[in-house]
């Protein structure tokens, strides 16, 4: 259960996910984002591609408020969240990956996805101690078994591998109800088998979840993504399909490096 | 209608015995019966003055331990809830002392201390590490020299004395068995309900967001309420602290809540160790016994090296306190026992791995 009324979701529902009107972050005389113009439509798998330093990440945390805009409107289900902060965009069905997992460390992974399943139901200041039948606990241990982390639950997140730690980081991105998920570079640092379970879980997101996918290993990106756009040195370069984007020279030339099957 | 109840019943894991734990349970059982065998003045110098200091380094074990903010002023707040004990209450000196009855007087002072510990936790919020220890080191030693030069309020350097525990229930608080097991109640009521809460859901925020307050933001927590939240907390356990200090002492002047008294929290709550609300009371009890005999031990020049000594061998040895040394020797002995096959060590060993991951 988000925050968000069931009037305001269908009222959301005929707008686009995400809209970016404009988009612009300045570090001092750094743009890392200039004028960043998207329409994401609710259900829509995207990928964005790009060099290091290309502002794929600086976009993500523009969308969820982790840096204020310098310029530039943000929409989400047709309200404008420019100017809320991170917990109230959480709040409203908006969740996020990090690229470096950012995680709980002396938690379980247990008490981690259920203070995720917690941060958008209310009762955050709870006293009482969840029992087995607390919803946000039964959610959970279901999302836990979504995630293939079943026999991990009660250890501690910093005793967990890398790849479970990523799993893990996919976890507290499903909590509650959402609605638009912004993956950061899912698959870094993932084994090839890893990777396979990885494209698993994405596919296997309810149909209403879109998602903006940072990816640079191609086979991952444009099997999970119905739509990709390429951003270089902090502007959108290019939005085509998957195929497209795959037999674009430009595309090919600058970023591919070679011909890719 | 009965086997309704029984259904609605929230299932316990194991009896109500065991989640208390067998420890906790004989500590309890320990302390009750300790002024049957201690002297008195084993009683209050050493057993209610330790329970006192172990409740203020309790409430710097909230922030620090769980929260992750080291805070300095947590003698400040136990300053505010005493003086307010003495102004609102019964003093001696013939300044102010408005004699209230206790039983407004002390949640009154209690909940004074917890609003201004909210209010530095709101200062110190933005801060961080060893910034936090600075803001709040700075708002203690202020407050020291405010009291000490303030007549209007605080009455300056002299501050108040003849402030006694009250009488209720036909019994004298102030006597020594009495005051042992007034301290004795709020220490053990403190100390459950840290315990308990730890495992809350707002205990479980609290030590995420020390783990790492941008993912907590990114689940939908507003982190600065959580922190505010916490100082307020801790300055209900350092206010009641405070009021039973105030009453031990019989006075309070700025001596009481001084630089070195600030200190003094912190290093208890260091030596005890922060990872478990009874760390806090194992360090009150050894710096209060080596505060108190270090002087026959090496004169009353040297003690505080004494002190200092300790400190820095209880440190060296481990960082994580008393209770690191504790879970250390725990990680040795048990692994010999473990590929016994002795079903009741091997219950016991299910009983202590079980506690430890409710710790």
């Amino acid at each position: 259960m988000s925050e968000t009324s069931v009037a305001d979701r269908l009222y959301g529902a005929g707008a686009p996910a995400l809209e970016l009107d404009g988009v612009t972050r300045h570090f001092g005389a750094l743009a890392a984002l200039s004028g960043v113009t998207m329409r994401i439509s609710a259900g829509e798998r995207r990928a964005i591609l790009g060099s290091n330093g290309a502002g794929k990440t600086t976009l993500f945390n523009a969308v969820t408020g982790e840096f204020p805009l310098t310029a530039g409107r943000i929409r989400f289900f047709g309200e404008d969240i420019s100017e809320l902060p991170t917990q109230e965009r959480i709040r409203r069905g908006l969740r996020r990956t990090y690229q470096i997992s950012q995680l709980f460390g002396r938690l379980t992974v247990l008490d981690s996805v259920f203070l995720a399943c917690r941060g958008v139901s209310g009762r955050r200041f709870s006293l009482r101690r969840p029992d087995a039948r607390d919803v946000s606990m039964m959610q959970a241990r279901s999302i836990i078994t979504a995630v293939h982390l079943d026999d991990e639950s009660d250890r501690l997140v910093s005793t967990l591998s890398h790849g479970q730690q990523r799993q893990l980081e996919i976890a507290l991105a499903l909590a509650g109800a959402p609605r638009f998920i912004l993956f950061d570079e899912p698959a870094a640092g993932l084994s090839p088998s890893e990777r396979r379970d990885l494209v698993a879980i994405l596919s296997a997101l309810p149909k209403h979840i879109g998602y903006i996918i940072i990816e640079h290993d191609l086979d991952v990106a444009l099997r999970v993504a119905d739509y990709v756009s390429i951003m270089h040195n902090g502007r959108l370069f290019k939005e085509g399909t998957p195929e497209q984007i795959e037999n674009d020279p430009e595309v090919q030339d600058i970023y591919l490096g070679h011909k890719h099957h | 209608m009965s086997e309704l109840l029984t259904a609605a019943r929230p299932r316990l894991d194991g009896t109500f015995l065991e989640r208390i734990g067998l420890g906790n349970i004989a500590l309890v059982i320990f302390l009750v019966i300790y002024p049957a065998v201690a002297s008195e003045f084993f009683i209050v110098q050493i057993g209610a003055y330790s329970l006192i200091w172990g409740m203020l380094a309790l409430s710097l074990m909230i922030l620090a331990g769980y929260g992750g903010m080291v805070s300095m002023a947590q003698i400040s707040i136990a300053g505010v809830a005493g003086y307010t004990v003495a102004i609102f209450g019964m003093n001696h000196t013939g300044v102010h002392g408005f004699g209230w009855p206790f039983w407004i007087l002390v949640p009154f002072a209690v909940l004074l201390a917890a609003l201004v510990a909210g209010l530095i936790g709101l200062i110190s919020n933005r801060t961080e590490g060893i910034y936090t220890i600075m803001i709040t080191l700075a708002v203690a030693t202020g407050f020291f020299y405010f009291t000490q030069q303030n007549y209007a309020l605080f009455n300056g350097h002299s501050g108040f004395a003849g402030i006694e525990a009250p009488k209720f229930w036909g019994i004298n608080w102030r006597a020594p068995v009495p005051f042992y097991y007034l301290c004795l109640g709020c220490a053990v009521l403190s100390y459950a309900a840290v315990l308990y809460a730890s495992r809350s859901a707002y205990g479980l925020t609290l030590q995420a967001v020390r783990d790492n307050a941008r993912r907590m933001r990114a689940l939908g927590y507003d982190v600065t309420r959580h922190k505010v939240v916490a100082y307020f907390y801790s300055g209900l356990i350092a206010g009641l602290g405070g009021v039973l200090l105030v009453w031990f002492n019989g006075r309070i002047s700025p001596g009481t809540i001084d630089v070195s008294a600030a200190i003094n929290v912190l290093v208890i709550a260091v030596i005890g160790g922060m990872r478990h609300p009874i760390g806090p009371f194992l360090g009150a009890v050894v710096v209060v016994l080596i505060q108190t005999f270090a002087i026959d031990v090496v004169g009353a020049e040297r003690y505080n090296t004494l002190i200092g000594l300790v400190f820095l061998l209880i440190v060296f040895a481990s960082p994580d306190g008393i209770l690191g040394l504790w879970e250390k020797a725990k990680l040795r002995a048990p692994r010999e026992q473990v590929f016994q096959l002795d079903p009741l060590r091997a219950g016991v060993m299910s009983i202590t791995n079980r506690r430890k991951r409710n710790i």
